[in-house]
């Protein structure tokens, strides 16, 4: 049974459309993440799910009830369900009463109050700052407060926008190591939008894409990052490597794909002639100096032509006939001695190749 | 010149004596400017409220009317009262005419606009991710507005100021519908008004600081109340 369901939703601006005919179930206790690039509607949607916004057609259900477009039920159903904003916005009073008030609007009685803002206070590590004026704290406790505001109200819902945009990485772990307690702790049902694609492979049990306005793949994070369902999916899930081919043979579910003349051997079931893209993510191609003895079907002589390194990665881009990216570790990078126009092998698996049909639009 | 120094010797003279006459004035002018202050506040913010976060037809319309209202002139708004309290007037049943209360209402009608106005702009300021921000905490309405006023306490504060300013200074409509009548309905400005034009220059001008010093003194109470 689903908690959530937004059936046929559109939503416009202006009369220009920022959500189209949206429909996505989510169950008690998941954690969804909501991906997409930045002005793809990800936060109109929480908006609307917040009941804050009505959307232009559609519904949406809680507990499997259709939520009127106004009154008084509104404010009853979104006091179950809490909203962290992207800009975490503290009103002009102390710490302690900006926790404080959620629960005092539900008219909770003053000792428990007391208690419980105590306790996520101290959750969040910000019990030494109850008297401090809010205004006064940094981004990053700032979105502390904003946190702490939301769980004191033990929501049965959680969402979520861009919870760690902004934000230094030492701040992200402890808002995305809070995000996975709660979630297993409390059972809480989570909805966050994110635009970091490993934040949300790393939190959530499923993920929807959301590309202009649209819900283009709903899957968990296996089938979305390595079974992409278009090629703006795939490009937005970091598929560096999108080729165009041809399948020309198909050997019980092994295909043969002529890239360019080359040929790379997949799992798809596609039949011959059909004209696809064959995506591999940069990190399933390995290199080495020489042809290595290994299960991996394909295996193709390259050349370097530009190693950037980013960090603890090296990113290395290779022709073998057609263009390749590879990401391999700084540390291999520097052993194998990766330098433009050194000869490589780049190897990987049928199964690191994802077929996907080339639509006729593309 | 001199008229000036011995004003403010003439001042300090009766501050520190506490002249009975004035003390009785200062105190009238207070009670009855705070009164009206106070109850202009109390139509003025939730009514600011309501119109601030109700979305209509002639919302605009209605905040130029009422900004234009900041420069009702006083004697209008004692013009106004005179007729509507005037024995033959709609509300003369009342029989306050050339009473204090009379001179509250005066007042409260012409700060009225003005508070109203600073209440709302000072509400505009308050940005929209404020409210949604609350609203998704589970407030309701009221409490949002409650929030809502309460972070724009600055500039509330000062609308609420700006009003009693205008009411404890205006003459017009206290000498309109008070008569100025001595130990009665007489205040500061009224005063003010009769000793000039009697040529007591130095009295006029020594009620004139115990004006301003009595603004002074309401503005520091204010200021606490911003501050909290």
């Amino acid at each position: 049974m689903s908690l959530i369901k937004v059936a046929g939703l559109t939503h416009s601006y202006n009369e220009r459309e920022v959500l189209q005919d949206l429909n996505l179930s989510i169950a008690k206790g998941e954690v969804f993440a909501l991906i997409g690039p930045t002005g793809a509607g990800k936060t109109t949607l929480l908006r609307i799910i917040d009941l804050l916004e009505v959307p232009s057609e559609g519904d949406i259900y809680f507990d499997d009830k259709r939520i009127p477009r106004s009154g008084k039920q509104r404010l009853e159903i979104r006091r179950r369900i809490s909203f962290i904003h992207q800009k975490p916005q503290v009103f002009n009073l102390s710490v302690y009463d900006n926790v404080a008030c959620g629960l005092r609007w539900r008219r909770e009685a003053k000792n428990r109050l007391t208690g419980k803002v105590d306790h996520i206070l101290e959750m969040v590590g910000l019990e030494g700052y109850k008297n401090r004026n809010a205004r006064t704290l940094s981004g990053g406790e700032a979105q502390r407060v904003a946190l702490a505001r939301s769980l004191v109200l033990e929501p049965e819902v959680l969402l979520l926008d861009e919870p760690t945009a902004n934000l230094d990485p030492v701040s992200t772990a402890k808002i995305e190591q809070l995000i996975s307690y709660i979630a297993r702790q409390h059972n809480t049902t989570i909805i966050m939008a994110t635009h970091d694609m490993s934040q949300g492979q790393q939190l959530a049990d499923r993920i929807g894409v959301l590309l202009d306005g649209k819900l283009i793949q709903i899957g968990n994070t296996n089938d979305v990052f390595y079974s992409p369902q278009n090629k703006e999916v795939a490009h937005f899930v970091g598929m560096e490597n999108i080729i165009e081919g041809v399948i020309t043979a198909n050997k019980e579910g092994i295909a043969t794909a002529n890239i360019n003349g080359n040929a790379i051997q997949a799992v798809s079931s596609y039949p011959v002639g059909k004209e696809v893209f064959a995506c591999i993510r940069p990190e399933d191609i390995t290199l080495a100096l020489s042809k290595t003895q290994s299960s991996a079907r394909n295996s193709f002589q390259a050349k370097v032509t530009q190693v950037t390194h980013l960090g603890p990665l090296s990113r290395v881009e290779i022709n073998c006939g057609f263009r390749l990216v590879a990401l391999v570790t700084k540390i291999s990078a520097e052993e194998l001695n990766l330098q433009v126009g050194r000869d490589v092998y780049a190897t990987f698996k049928a199964t690191g190749v994802h077929i996907m049909e080339k639509e006729i639009n593309q | 010149m001199t008229e000036i120094w011995d004003g403010l010797t003439k001042a300090v003279e009766l501050i520190i004596s506490l002249d009975p006459e004035v003390i009785e004035i200062a105190g009238r002018s207070l009670r009855i400017s705070g009164t009206s202050c106070l109850l202009a506040s109390l139509i003025c913010l939730p009514l600011g409220s309501l119109i601030h976060f109700h979305h209509f037809r002639g919302k605009r319309v209605l905040i130029n009317i009422i900004q234009t209202l900041f420069s009702v002139p006083t004697v209008l708004v004692g013009l106004l009262v005179l007729v509507l309290f005037s024995r033959a007037g709609p509300l003369g049943f009342f029989g306050i005419l050339f009473e204090p209360p009379v001179m509250v209402v005066g007042q409260m009608i012409l700060i009225t606009p003005l508070m109203l106005g600073l209440t709302i702009s000072a509400l505009s300021g308050v940005g929209q991710e404020i409210v949604d921000t609350a609203t998704s905490l589970g407030a309701s309405g009221f409490q949002t507005a409650w929030l809502v006023l309460r972070e724009a306490r600055y500039a509330v504060v000062a609308a609420v100021i700006m009003g009693f300013a205008r009411a404890i200074s205006e003459v017009g409509c206290a000498m309109m519908v008070g008569g100025n009548i001595k130990g009665f309905t007489r205040v500061v400005t009224t005063a003010i008004a009769l000793e000039s034009s009697k040529g007591e220059l130095e009295l006029a001008i020594a009620l004139g600081i115990i004006l301003l010093f009595l603004a002074l003194i309401i503005n520091i109470v204010l200021n606490r109340l911003q501050q909290r």
